[in-house]
Order: C-alpha cells, then structure tokens, then sequence
C-alpha cells in the first residue's frame, strides 16, 4: 500500500554506536567524575534527588582512589572478600563455558563485567533478603558461599541435580540462599519481588526484597506492573536494572534508551532512582546499602539503574561478533570491575599483584577441584542422571491420578 | 444464602482461621468487589489483608506468586475471566510451575477467584469461559462451582489447597439457579437445596465430581451454570439421565465418570465455552478410552459456537435447552 509521500515523515529505527567492522566508540557516553554526585540521607524525598536518575554514582577514580561522600568505608577484609567473590565468579563462568563446549551440558550464560552488579550488593544486603534475580546474577549465589558443587551438580543436571533435571543450566533455585527460583520468562520475577516484600511489609518482618531486570527486559509490562505497585504500597524493595547496553543482538536503543535513562523510568513512579556505575564495587555496595537502609527503615522501595557492559556473548548459543565490534569490551569507558577494584586495593595498600595472582590460581584450582567432583556425579552426556520417574513429581504437591497413571505408562 | 453470600462467607471462614490468607483485587477492598463478594471484608479484616489493586491482571497475579513465595495464601480476584489474559503469562509460566521448576523450595498456593460464563448480556467481554485455556496448563487446578453450597465447600479447599487454584464463578447463578429458559421470571436460591449453607467452616474435597440426578438412560457431563440447564432439560423431556457435576475439571474425576458412563452406554458433555479443543474435546476423548466397548453411540457435545460471544444473539449461542434436548433426542435414538 503506498500512499502520497510527505518528505518530512520517516520512521526512526535506532541503531547502536558501531558494528562489526568498525572501531568501537563510546565517546557519546557521558561520565561524571568519581565523588561528584552527594549522597542523600535515606529518608530523603524521591523528588528531591530526581537528577540522581540522569548522573552516575562513582566512587573509585581513574587511579584507583575512592572519593566522594559514597565511599562505603569498607574494611580491607571486606573488599577481599568482594574481589574473590568477583574473581571466584569469573573463573566458574569460564570453567562452565569450556564444559559446555565440551557437550557436558547444553547450554551457559557468563555473567562477565557485571560480576560488582552481583557480588556488591550481595555483600551490602543481609543474607536473609530474598533476591529476585535473572539468570545473570550467579555472583549472587558466589557471595553468599553457596557451593559450587550445587551449582555445577544443576548445570550438567546430574544425579545430585537438586532441581532434578528440570531446569536449563544456570536457572538455579536456593531458598537457603535467598536466591528465588529463575524462570525463563523475562521481567516476571520482578512484580514477583515486590510481593514477597508487600508480604515482608504486612508480616511486619525486617527482611527485604530485592530483584534484577536486564535494560532489554524493562520493556516488559512486568517492569511497569512492578513499579506500580512498589510505589503504591511503598513496599521494601529494591529494583535493579543491569542496563549491560544489550538485550542479546539489540543494543539499549531498542529497549527505550536513547534519550533518557533507565533510572528515570523510577522517577515517573515516584521512587527514589539512582544510576550508578556498575564496575565500581564501592558504588553499587554504596547504593545497595543506602537503598537497603532506607527500605528497612520504612520509607520504601528504591531503583537503581547499574550502567555496566556485557563484555561476553549473551550465551553459548550467541555469536556477539556478528552484530558489534570485538573491540567493544576493551574499549567500555567503566573498565572492568575485578580490575577496578584490584587497582583500589592496591591503591591503599592493601593488596598486590603477587598476592593477586595467587588468589587466580588458587580460585582456579578450587573450581576445578569441584569441577571434577561435580562431573563424578553426572553430565549431560555421561553417568548418573536424576530417576526418570521424578519427572512427574511437584507439578502438584500430591501426585493426582492422571499423572500417577502416566507415569506407570512410561515406566511399564 | 446465595452464590455470593457464600464465597463471601467462605472468604470470611477462611480469613478467621489462617492469618496468611489475604484478599486483593480491583474494588475488592472498601467497596466490596463490582459483585459484592468481598462486602464487609476489609472492615472486619482490615486493609492489609483487603485490600483495592492497581488495575493490572498481569500485576496482581505476579506480586500475588511473590506474596505466595513468602508464605502468604493469597486469594486475588480477577474482575472477569475475560479479563485474565493479561496474567496469562504470570499463571501460566510461573504460577503453575514454581513448585516444579524449584523442586518444591518455592510454591504459590494462590486461589484466583474470577467470575466466568455467559447468559447475562455480557457480550464479548463478560461472557466468556475460559476454561480450557488453564485445564491444558500442567500445575494449575480448575474449580467450577454450581450451587452456593458447592462454592463455599469448594472455596475453602481450594484456600487450602497448596496448588495454585483457579476458581472460576459463574456469575448467571450468582442470585439463583438458571434453567436455560431466559424468558421466564428468574429464580432465587431460597428454594434449592444447594442454597443451605452451614456458617461455620466445612470442605468439599477437590477432585470429586457429584451425581446430581441418578439415571440409567444416558450420562451427561457438565458443570456451572450448565448443571441447571441440563437437570431442567431433562426433567422436561422425561429423560432417565444421569447427570454428573464435574465440579473440579483438574484433577478430574475420571472415575466417577467412568462408572457412569459404562452403566448407561450413552454420553453427552455440555459447556457453554466454544467447542473446538474446550474442555469438552477432553471429555470425549477419555470417555471413549476408557468406554469404547460399552458405547452404544457417538458421544455428543453441547456447546457454544466457535465465535467470539455476541451481545443481542446470545440466546442462540447459549447452549440452551433447545439445543440439548435436540442433541439428547439423537444420542438416545441411536
């Protein structure tokens, strides 16, 4: 159908920065100084701080020093812990891709250059907050020293599988964690989250929620459903948006960013909404711990927007070559949050290189330790495997009759 | 009491005996639902356990599953069944599942309440009878009361119930059984049996369907409003059927059925959801697995047509007693 044309009309389709082939280039990228944005008290009015929602919270400088009055003032213990944490998710993400190449389980997705996204504000939240994550906050699990036995035994669903089988690789459930069960379908936890914390609000409870959305995913009406109703009932919760400027092949254009940011979607809502660099280990651990504070005192949820970058393919099944600059990663303007924090510890004089290799090495061993012990247990395509039977258990609490029958089918 | 005076009553019970059961919904709160079904609730409760929702389905049911996880029992209403397709996504990829998904660490024993089904001039969208859509769903149970007794019964045992429950209502019956025949003078639940309801707590185990008519001529199926119109239909025609209310359509009560239907050699299944893969395609295809050989005739279906429900033609498309009782005449003639 073609109509009269009006030369003024045209249908704008973004497009990212730069594609394959071309240099990467981030220089329309604009980013504020560490230690320029003030810290608010957590009491503070949401409209009071809206231009939080279009700055960036930066604590650690170019030369590894942390400034500004977001410094969380963490011991030196503290920051070691986050950086094996880091490094400890790194090193498991690498081993599972090999496995995966290896046809040892069928799929993987790294969480690489958002591993501060996952372990920061694992650290700055109690244990007991129940986390509503996506299928990349695995640090979430690290920093909370869930074994990786469990998490390995899930991804090759061996026999010791505790989802038994059910589940794609990385879509872990640990209540004992605080880690909620992920779903394939995009965006539904986060309504999901604001819930439980509705049902924490009316229990009275201290315990808060907290849940991720990648930027790709806000698009999802789940997003606005769960804005809506955190700021309706004020609920104790935490919304976190990993805006990592890709949703599979479509950068953060497609998702509704080209000109606003994500964390002023919360401003609309009437939640307090920070931005904040999300390879700065300092600031996502600082703007966890003033959310979380803020909730737990009563004055309600809060979101945050991580501006990070997903240095890797999206999954095993992706090919990131095929639609932007391999250069990309190298070339993000936030660096790498492993390295950043390294740099600060050393920085104070806290750690070096030494020191660091070895803590690589002995990650590595470790992972490949349980590595092999996981694999005694089961792969994909070899050894034990979960009993075929308990294919047909919890899809009810009680097995009804139909599927009783239907599993003596299959077994006969 | 009617229809609605006992989900408000069962609600009630409920509400007194476990703190974890809350109730939200769009209007439910101060005002007491669009249907008066949740009138007097939030007073007695208060507002944290009664409480009005923005109106989003998809939001409701996604923060219900959350409320759920925690370890409340909540019971969310959707305003009309024609309007839980914006939870869709909710229910049926995360409700239904959790419990599978997460190996029993996580469920959601939610019961959502929507009024359902047609006979009231609804047109499209306060019509409709989306059954089929949640019984194809592995990890949701499907409860269809036909009497006020029946509804509180069911009610409570689907508030129990650690399964995500969907208990749809039929609203044509809300104030008083509904033969089929539209121009005769309505009827109330005073006269009914099903309109005694005991106050206090009681249950109706899901999963058993009731025998409302005995009989040895033919077996039909139905549930709902269509209960009424069958048992009326029959009546009529001096039919010796026997009529089952299947009450819950999962779990299935495929036993009762069975019996039945291998006594009378002769079956018919009666729903007003339009025909092509409803519920009724289900029925038939267990009713000749399991009868074959004590079938004396192709099994019949009674049902809406498969067209989006109209306004001014309703009366044609209810599946009403003309309509049954042509399809009974042929069934008992071959």
């Amino acid at each position: 159908m073609m109509r009269a044309l009006h030369n003024g009309l045209s249908l704008h389709v973004p497009e990212p920065w730069c594609r394959p082939g071309s240099k990467a280039n981030f220089d329309a990228f604009d980013i504020p100084a560490a230690g320029s944005v003030a810290r608010p008290p957590i009491e503070v009015e949401p409209f009071a701080i809206r231009e939080l929602a279009y700055s960036l919270v930066r604590v650690i400088d170019e030369q590894g020093n942390a400034t500004g009055d977001w410094d969380p003032c963490l011991t030196a213990d503290v920051l070691k812990r986050g950086l094996r944490a880091m490094v400890l998710t790194r090193v498991y993400d690498n081993r599972m891709v090999r496995a995966q190449r290896q046809g040892k389980t069928s799929f993987y997705m790294k969480s690489t250059g958002e591993e501060a996204v996952a372990v920061a504000a694992a650290m700055a939240l109690d244990r007991a907050d129940m986390c509503f994550p996506t299928y990349r906050q695995q640090g979430l699990l690290v920093a909370r020293d869930w074994p990786l036995l469990d998490m390995m035994n899930q991804v090759f669903s061996n026999s010791q599988d505790r989802l038994k089988g059910r589940q794609m690789p990385v879509f872990y459930s640990s209540r004992e964690a605080g880690f909620f069960s992920i779903s394939g379908n995009l965006g539904t936890q986060y309504s999901q989250a604001v819930g439980w914390a509705m049902a924490a609000a009316l229990d009275r409870d201290p315990r808060i929620a907290a849940a991720w959305i990648g930027e790709g995913a806000t698009a999802e009406g789940d997003f606005h459903h769960a804005l809506t109703f955190a700021s309706v009932y004020q609920a104790p919760v935490i919304l976190n948006i990993v805006n990592n400027q890709w949703a599979i092949s479509s950068f953060s254009g497609i998702a509704g960013g080209e000109r606003t940011t994500f964390a002023a979607r919360g401003v609309g809502f009437g939640l307090p909404s920070l931005r904040v660099d999300g390879n700065d280990f300092l600031a996502v651990y600082a703007a966890t711990d003033w959310a979380a504070k803020r909730a737990r005192a009563g004055h309600g949820p809060a979101l945050i927007e991580l501006f990070t970058y997903r240095a890797e393919g999206h999954s095993t099944s992706d090919d990131p070559g095929k639609y932007r600059p391999g250069s990309e990663a190298a070339a993000w303007p936030l660096g790498d949050p492993i390295e950043r924090l390294k740099a600060h510890l050393i920085r104070r004089g806290d750690w070096d290189d030494t020191r660091h290799a070895e803590m690589l090495a002995e990650a590595e061993a470790h992972v490949r330790d349980v590595g092999k012990q996981s694999e005694r247990l089961g792969t994909l395509r070899s050894g034990a495997r979960p009993e075929v039977s308990s294919m047909f258990e919890d899809v009810f609490k009680n097995m009804p009759p139909h599927l009783r029958a239907q599993r003596d089918e299959m077994l006969r | 009491m009617n229809m609605i005076q006992a989900i408000n009553s069962a609600m009630e019970v409920m509400m007194a005996r476990d703190p974890s059961v809350i109730v939200m919904g769009e209007d439910v709160g101060y005002f007491g639902g669009v249907f008066r079904a949740t009138a007097g609730l939030q007073a007695k409760f208060g507002k944290t356990r009664v409480f009005d929702t923005p109106i989003t389905e998809c939001g409701i049911i996604g923060v219900a599953i959350g409320m759920g996880a925690y370890g409340l029992r909540p019971v969310p209403e959707i305003q009309f069944a024609d309007y839980i397709y914006p939870a869709l996504d909710q229910l049926v990829s995360e409700a239904a599942r959790l419990r599978y998904r997460s190996a029993g660490q996580f469920t959601a024993p939610l019961t959502v309440r929507s009024p359902f089904g047609g006979g009231i001039f609804g047109g499209q969208t306060h019509s409709q009878s989306p059954e089929g859509i949640f019984t194809h769903v592995s990890g949701v149970k499907t409860v269809i009361p036909s009497t006020p007794y029946d509804a509180k019964g069911l009610l409570i045992a689907s508030i129990e119930d650690n399964d995500p429950v969907i208990f749809f209502e039929p609203k044509r019956i809300y104030n008083g059984p509904f033969d089929g025949h539209w121009d005769r003078p309505s009827k109330n639940w005073s006269g009914h049996a099903g309109g005694e309801v005991p106050e206090g707590y009681y249950r109706i185990e899901l999963g058993k369907a009731a025998i409302v008519r005995p009989g040895e001529a033919v077996t039909i199926l139905a549930y709902g409003t269509m209960v009424h119109v069958v048992q009326s239909t029959v009546e009529d025609m001096g039919v010796d059927a026997e009529i089952i209310d299947l009450r819950t359509l999962v779990p299935l009560d495929i036993e009762t059925i069975e019996a039945s239907v291998k006594k009378t050699g002769r079956c018919m299944v009666v729903h007003e959801a339009t025909r092509t893969s409803g519920f009724g395609s289900e029925l038939v295809s267990l009713v000749q697995e399991r009868c074959f050989y004590h079938l004396e005739a192709p099994v019949e279906r009674v049902t809406g047509f498969d067209t989006p429900y109209p306004h001014s033609l309703e009366w044609a498309y209810f599946p009403g007693p003309v309509r049954i009782g042509q399809a009974l005449k042929k069934l008992l003639k071959d």
